[in-house]
């Protein structure tokens, strides 16, 4: 099965049902995305499918159609995406387990909204789970990169 | 190991009392500093001056030996050794280094002794002082009980300031100025002509001399790092996806593995059918293991998915199957034989509570899960000659233990490489993954084993907070509380948890009833007893492990001792508390909060304080009835914890604790049915998500003059607060968590 994961196309041997959270970690070795419920619960494994948010734990290999687009692809330490800046600038992560994830649903909410209200932002960010309790800073981090987009 | 630490070994001291009966070690043992583990296989011109810093000429490496599960302390240790060092974040590198004794936790003792946090008298700190030295003689590392700040604070400093003196020795030497000429910034010795030698061209010679000792440390003014906000050493890796947690590393010729255990926890497994597993894709080897069975395949997916076609025949649970059992057995435990200690007599509660007007509640705290969300994994490696663990956890020293006893093999001979892990809340201060890996990779002999939990095994195997229940008494005269009377009866998390790894604890087990007894008000008559109760369930300590029952228990009874009185909330607690730091954390909420102005219609606000790891706390919580349910508007918190070393990391980790007090409290709670937990995934054990999630203001007092950990204490005083908030704003008590049961949410 042929599947391009920023930007680069791979070729994977694997069960058509296999969820492509478990291709890209096992098989492809791009570890950002992570495993948390296997459920679409929490939202760790958040990666974009063509620009959309998408929880990889629940998206079959049959099923994918489109580009994927994972932590790793959005921006790199070097060249932080806005989103992920306003992550930095805002010192949000505690464990950082589920960053990858609200950073992949907040890029994604951003891309179609960039002045989200404080409820859409509730909304949307409230399908990722973080156990640390970071909220206060996720929100305040949307905020500043929402401001930033529409700046840029 | 001398005898003294024999006895030591045996039995666990920490949460419990058992030092009261007394323990004497040689002034000799405890003088002596355990050898520096970095000095044991030093390269040519590779210098180290203690066990935290470590030179050669290419980089400069800080030991952060404390785990880092996310309170950010990878950067608050370097930031105390880079203080001193007058080194700069981005110029070292850091390491989590092997365990070691010489990483003992000097500051576990405080929670160790049966002593207030607010009581520095001489026996109390005697006896932390005797506690110390056990801990020293054990070599007990750990991180847990919000330590890692106690225990650093001193010592890392000290440990930059030795190496700094040295390096400025080895530059006197190397170019013959008078050390009091040399100065040191930015990694390097500033030389009097400008130029500058950095550290690494200094570690040829300073790897030739004796580390230069007894160095005074700074004044607290001349700090260019500590107290001022910081950009955590972790943040752009957790920003960006790559920083590696244990679940993420791979090593070379490893296989997945994953495993199913009795769910009906510590239960036998009677037999399996692994037909349908064993001809799946990728799988390698299905097999036996302690209690359940191992999948071993080329993915965890395709390992996950043999675990669960496997057939299971599981044995009963060694505990009451059934939940109403777990609180039957409670409610027949406040009986004087489990009476496991009488924490506080203050008065004559007795008597007091004999006639007259007598107000009595009861209270509830159910088993709640860790959950952290980076599930439990570890790869192990098992060869002749060594066995190399890579995974994240809370007790490095403990877990060579473990992994020796089951390969055979030295405990030094256990090489761990921790990692920083996807949250713990005390999770990670299990074994029984580590033991599992270790079993795997024992069949597996020379290929690394990766052993991860589906998250329906992590719930099953979470290893809860206690259940505990709580019988109130009280009475009140002229307006004020004169009384307070209250009782618990919890099995002993202390106890259950450390009975996992062979060891007793005998006497009473002080968590039981911390944040309970050792808060310092004075009432008139202020009772407070824990009694025991069997062994129910097997639990383990949960972010703040006593205080988040009883400090509900305590704070709620007091509150409606105070509603009784027709006090005010706030200034009865004021006017109760006797301790002046307290004082001043309560007195800084009620300003923060406005306490006592008008609010808006349906509106209520609540308070509660509760002391737990020395840490005095205020919450005041601010809610409004709506006709959807209870929304959390506003959480003001003040405490106190002597010295705060990043007010940005602080701030978001009281929030934090303030969330998950709050969030679970509202929503979760691990229940038994046919023996296993009921509760298998988030979707049932949700906690806090961002739409519940009220704004959070917090004010760190720097006050006290022990520096404390911040990492729990903001948890327990977070369920009283919304409790009581919602009684101002309902008249509803709430008197079990989780609240949902009894009142709906926005």
């Amino acid at each position: 099965m042929k599947l391009s994961v920023n930007g680069q196309t791979h070729n994977v041997d694997v069960e058509p049902e296999m969820p492509l959270l478990w291709v890209l970690r096992d098989e492809l070795g791009i570890t950002g995305v992570k495993y948390g419920c296997g459920i679409a619960q929490c939202g760790a494994c958040t990666v974009h499918i063509d620009g959309v948010a998408v929880r990889s734990c629940q998206m079959r290999m049959a099923d994918l159609e489109g580009e994927v687009k994972t932590i790793e692809g959005l921006g790199t330490p070097d060249a932080l995406h806005i989103v992920q800046k306003a992550w930095v600038d805002h010192q949000v992560a505690q464990c950082g387990y589920c960053q990858s994830g609200q950073i992949m649903s907040a890029a994604s909410l951003l891309d179609v909204n960039d002045d989200p209200s404080d409820e859409e932002i509730d909304a949307v960010m409230s399908a990722n789970l973080c156990r640390c309790g970071t909220y206060p800073r996720i929100r305040a981090a949307v905020k500043s990169a929402a401001a930033n987009l529409r700046s840029a | 190991m001398g005898r003294a630490a024999k006895i030591a070994r045996r039995t666990f001291l920490i949460g419990s009392a058992t030092i009261a009966g007394g323990v004497a070690f040689g002034a000799y043992m405890v003088s002596r500093d355990p050898e520096n583990p970095l000095a044991n296989d030093l390269a040519e011109g590779e210098a180290t001056f203690n066990p935290w810093v470590i030179i050669d000429s290419e980089k400069v490496t800080l030991i952060t030996p404390h785990g880092d599960k996310g309170q950010g302390v990878v950067s608050s240790q370097a930031a105390l050794i880079a203080e001193e060092l007058d080194i700069e974040f981005g110029q070292f590198e850091t390491s989590f280094g092997e365990p070691s004794p010489a990483y003992w936790n000097t500051a576990m003792a405080e929670e160790g002794v049966p002593f207030k946090a607010t009581d520095e008298g001489f026996t109390a700190e005697t006896m932390r002082t005797v506690m110390g030295s056990v801990i020293k003689l054990l070599g007990l590392q750990g991180t847990g009980g919000s330590t890692s700040m106690p225990d650093s604070f001193v010592k890392l400093r000290e440990a930059g300031a030795t190496a700094r003196e040295t390096l400025k020795l080895a530059a006197s030497q190397k170019t013959g100025l008078p050390i009091d000429q040399l100065k040191t910034s930015n990694g390097a010795v500033q030389l009097p002509n400008g130029s500058e030698l950095k550290y690494t061209e200094l570690a040829g010679i300073a790897a030739t001399l004796d580390p230069v000792k007894n160095v005074p440390l700074r004044d607290p003014k001349a700090w260019r790092l500590i107290g001022k906000p910081m950009e955590r050493l972790d943040i752009v890796g957790k920003s960006t996806g790559t920083i590696n947690y244990g679940i993420d590393i791979e090593v070379e010729g490893m296989v997945h593995a994953s495993v199913c255990v009795n769910p009906r926890q510590g239960g036998v497994l009677n037999g399996f059918d692994p037909s349908a597993a064993k001809t799946m894709r990728g799988v390698k080897d299905v097999f036996e293991i302690t209690g359940g069975v191992a999948v071993v395949a080329d993915n965890t997916w395709r390992a996950f998915n043999a675990c669960n076609a496997i057939k299971y025949n599981w044995g009963d649970a060694p505990y009451p199957a059934e939940q109403a059992d777990h609180w039957k057995t409670l409610t027949e435990s406040f009986s004087a034989d489990l009476l496991d200690s009488t924490w506080r007599n203050d008065g004559d509660s007795e008597a007091v509570l004999a006639s007259g007007k007598i107000f009595e509640a009861e209270y509830r705290s159910p088993y709640v899960a860790h959950a952290p969300l980076e599930p439990l994994n570890a790869i192990v490696l098992v060869n002749d000659n060594q066995v190399e663990v890579w995974t994240g956890h809370q007790m490095p020293r403990f877990l060579q233990q473990v992994v020796a006893s089951i390969t055979g093999h030295e405990q030094d001979q256990v090489i761990l490489h921790n990692q920083y892990m996807g949250g713990s809340f005390g999770h990670r201060l299990e074994f029984e993954h580590i033991k599992q890996a270790t079993e795997i990779a024992m069949k597996m002999r020379g290929t690394p084993v990766k052993l991860t939990y589906t998250r329906e095994e992590d719930f099953a195997h979470d290893f809860p907070r206690h259940i505990s229940m709580g019988r109130g008494r009280g009475k009140v005269e002229n307006g004020k509380v004169i009384a307070i009377d209250l009782s618990l009866a919890a099995p002993s998390v202390i106890s259950s948890q450390m009975g996992r790894l062979d060891f007793t604890v005998p006497g009473p087990d002080s968590q039981l009833a911390a944040g309970a007894w050792n808060n310092p008000y004075k009432i008139d008559n202020y009772r407070m007893q824990a009694y025991r109760a069997p062994e129910l369930a097997p639990t383990s300590s949960w972010r703040s492990v006593g205080a988040p029952a009883a400090g509900f228990f305590f704070d709620s009874l007091l509150d409606e001792l105070i509603h009784e009185a027709g006090a005010d909330p706030m200034e009865e607690r004021i006017r109760l508390m006797n301790h002046d730091l307290s004082r001043k954390v309560l007195e800084t909420a009620a300003e923060m909060s406005s306490w006592g102005s008008d609010l808006g219609p349906n509106q209520g606000r609540g308070v509660a304080f509760v002391e737990s790891f020395g840490v005095p706390v205020a919450e005041v919580v601010e809610v409004t009835n709506t006709d959807a349910g209870i929304k959390i508007d506003k959480v003001y918190v003040a405490c106190d914890v002597g010295t705060v070393i990043d007010p940005v990391n602080f701030e978001n980790l009281v929030q934090g604790g303030v969330v998950f007090g709050l969030g679970h409290a509202i929503n979760s709670e691990i229940t038994y049915s046919d023996g296993k937990a009921e509760q298998s995934n988030y979707h049932q054990h949700e906690a806090m998500r961002m739409y519940q999630c009220p704004e959070i203001i917090v004010k760190g007092l720097e006050n006290g003059h022990k520096i404390r950990g911040i990492g729990e204490p903001p948890v327990p005083p977070a369920a009283p607060a919304l409790a009581n908030a919602i009684f101002a704003a309902t008249g509803q008590r709430l008197r079990e968590m989780p609240f949902n049961k009894f009142i709906e949410f926005v």
